[in-house]
């Protein structure tokens, strides 16, 4: 380690990004709601505080080089190893939900499309490997990963992906293959596969970190892990409630810490600021849309590029979105996550991402849903980037419309590139949608 | 005398705008229908204008707007999905539920209709305008027969040519190739029928087919395509007295719906 790189890492990130952010967050705090606030909610407090713990995140992955090693990690990645061994962890998927709602995707994913990426890519893939090549970010600097580490348990897109940028960095790729899941219960040689493959890992992480694994270290990263996966998982179980104290669109927007800084005690201390102020607006009877007449799920990705537009538009017809299968796929493995069983609770939490496992499975997971959260319909975005996401979805559509007796919409977009996003036709779909809903 | 007018529907589609009056009983006094015009705000003006000469003042009447243009009707006291309305009106007009396949300027929908008359389910093209009037009247340009005569010469020909491309831009160079093969015109007009219908009978198997098969929208006036979409599904087609009315007929239904409510 470098003392120069690591005095400049702790002034610039803990001393003075720290005061800048902390101000920034105060200012933010102040500003007048961007989100109309006659059909929703004010915005959650809670939310400048995320911006803050986010922006810190980005601004330590500036100054990480000679200081702290770097990993680039797939979202479903067993990231406790990473953090017990003292990584700076970055997601290339947050990355490019970041440049989604900043508007700057189509952009910066042009750029690997120049490159010959075709557009039936992955707009994620395309977003990430068009800034790894042009540099452009919105966060300032992407940090060079000293590893890579990929998991296929949410598509097999990263294994190509992931390829391209280990040929790129030049630098080791280390790949988790996670079997599918078919049945209800994972084969237990399967679960015995992706355990191996955790513990061959080791020694090749540890050598990317130039330090060895601290057991204790790693017990500490998964009880992190599980206690911010299980606030997560009560914030969005309180959106059982009537109305619901906060919307999909609100747990989009908050939920990058626990994507991307699992295993750190700042996310559980956030997630544990958010859960009382949740209960705050049960007890204070505040629904995130302010005339919740009608309750919806949302499956698939969001559309990082529409939040608000879409927020807006279903709140003023008092439509609250309150359930997801994507929010939800970030807490209910939370239960699956044993300290005291590290590898083996990792081998059990990994394998069974709700990506990883059958439509079936994704039916029931919805069908599950509209019970518990008492829904009235269903919107399943087609997003043309998320193929694992999206297949299986007119059947799913079908059965929750002829079984459960909800009207359910198909919603064709994509969760990055806004190319493919037709706001006339998501209008008049969304309207007769809402019609259909009735009064 | 002028008809009775009670309430008013516009339907401003991408191709055509229609506006029905009905009377207190529903049924339809006075209509209009001429091609849609960029200047939507202008034109939706002149066409009340219109409205006022046949039938009286309008003031304090309800009017529902619906189609791709409905937000630029300034005028309407509601706005209401061309779903919803094609449902209510062909509801009305036939008296029973059913299937309902609208092939429009540029959009095609398959509308599940209750008993009620109420909209069970509907799917609309998304992102091309495959299967819709538009992929006809691109490739009636291109082949240089009127579009009115498109049905009748397509239903002439013995042969038919397969079209491959669903595309309305595609399918247009593919149109070129088989006649620079000295392909007939005949055939090439059936197949491009053929490729239209099969693209809205796929539209109708998503949302699945209850009985009856009821059609509207401008496409109707073509034969071919009636009796292509019985061959596809074996159905029996039901046909409104005026196909390309029935979104804007909804519309005043929905309006006379209205009457009595606040800002109704």
């Amino acid at each position: 380690m470098n003392p120069i790189a690591s005095l400049r890492y702790h002034w610039n990130v803990n001393l003075l990004g720290r005061a800048i952010l902390r101000w920034q967050r105060i200012r933010a705090q102040r500003r007048p709601p961007r989100w109309d606030t006659r059909y929703l909610a004010p915005p959650l407090k809670v939310g400048a505080r995320m911006k803050e713990l986010v922006g810190r995140h980005w601004l330590a992955g500036r100054y990480t080089k000679g200081c702290r090693k770097v990993a680039w990690v797939t979202s479903g990645a067993p990231v406790e190893l990473l953090k017990a061994l003292d990584f700076y962890v970055l997601y290339p998927e947050n990355h490019a939900a970041i440049c989604g709602t900043a508007r700057v995707a189509v952009e910066i994913a042009s750029e690997a499309e120049s490159a010959g990426y075709s557009r039936d890519l992955c707009s994620y893939a395309r977003t990430d490997i068009g800034a790894v090549l042009s540099g452009k970010t919105p966060v300032g600097r992407l940090p060079r990963p000293d590893l890579l580490l990929a998991c296929t348990n949410i598509c097999q897109t990263v294994l190509y992906w992931y390829r391209v940028l280990a040929h790129h960095f030049r630098v080791p790729l280390v790949l988790i293959d996670t079997p599918f899941v078919y049945t209800e219960e994972a084969a237990e040689h399967a679960v015995r596969y992706v355990r191996r493959q955790l513990e061959e890992a080791v020694p090749l992480l540890e050598k990317a970190a130039g330090k060895r694994l601290n057991e204790r270290r790693l017990r500490q990263a998964a009880l992190l892990s599980k206690r911010a996966s299980e606030l997560w998982l009560e914030i969005l179980q309180r959106c059982r409630h009537r109305p619901a104290p906060i919307s999909v669109f609100d747990q989009f927007v908050q939920m990058a810490p626990i994507v991307e800084m699992r295993g750190e005690p700042a996310t559980v201390d956030f997630y544990a600021t958010m859960l009382r102020e949740v209960d705050e607006r049960i007890a204070g009877g505040m629904g995130a849309v302010r005339n919740e007449r009608k309750r919806v799920l949302w499956d698939n990705l969001p559309i990082w590029y529409r939040l608000r537009y879409l927020a807006e538009f279903l709140a003023r017809r008092g439509v609250a979105v309150v359930a997801s299968t994507y929010t939800n796929a970030w807490g209910e493995l939370a239960p699956l996550i044993d300290p005291d069983e590290p590898f083996e609770s990792m081998a059990r939490t990994y394998i069974y991402p709700i990506l990883n496992r059958g439509t079936g499975h994704k039916l029931a997971t919805m069908k599950r849903m509209v019970e518990e959260y008492q829904l009235n319909g269903a919107i399943l975005h087609s997003d043309r980037s998320c193929k694992p996401y999206s297949i299986g979805q007119m059947d799913q559509r079908d059965r929750l419309i002829r079984e459960v007796g909800i009207p359910a919409l198909l919603l064709e977009a994509d969760h990055n590139d806004s190319r493919a996003f037709a706001e006339e036709q998501v209008a008049t779909r969304l309207t007769a949608f809402v019609e259909m809903l009735g009064e | 005398m002028n008809p009775t007018c009670t309430a008013l529907g516009l339907d401003v589609g991408a191709a055509t705008t229609k506006i029905v009056a009905v009377d207190p009983e529903g049924s339809i006094t006075w209509h209009h229908l001429e091609p849609t015009e960029v200047k939507i705000e202008e034109q939706v003006a002149r066409v009340l204008a219109q409205a006022r000469a046949a039938i009286g003042p309008l003031g304090g009447l309800p009017l529902v707007a619906t189609g791709y243009g409905r937000r630029l009707v300034r005028q309407a006291t509601r706005r209401v999905t061309e779903i919803t309305c094609h449902a209510r009106g062909i509801f009305r007009e036939l008296g029973h539920g059913g299937t309902l396949v609208d092939i429009g300027g540029q959009d095609s929908k398959v509308i599940a209709i209750g008993p009620r008359g109420e909209v069970l389910d509907f799917v609309m093209n998304d992102k091309c305008a495959a299967g819709t009037g538009r992929f006809l009247e691109n490739a009636a340009r291109r082949l240089g027969v009127p579009l009115e005569r498109m049905g009748t010469e397509a239903l002439a020909a013995t042969d038919e040519v397969s079209i491959s491309s669903t595309c309305t831009v595609f399918a247009e160079s593919e149109v070129v190739s088989l006649i620079a093969h000295g392909v007939d015109l005949g055939p090439i007009l059936r197949g491009l029928h053929r490729a239209l219908v099969r693209r809205i009978v796929a539209m109708v198997r998503t949302v699945g087919l209850t009985p009856p098969l009821m059609l509207s929208g401008g496409v109707v006036r073509n034969l071919a395509i009636r009796q292509m979409l019985e061959e596809e599904t074996g159905e029996r087609v039901v046909l409104p007295r005026h196909p390309q009315l029935m979104g804007a007929y909804g519309a005043a239904l929905l309006a006379l719906e209205d009457r009595g409510r606040p800002n109704g």
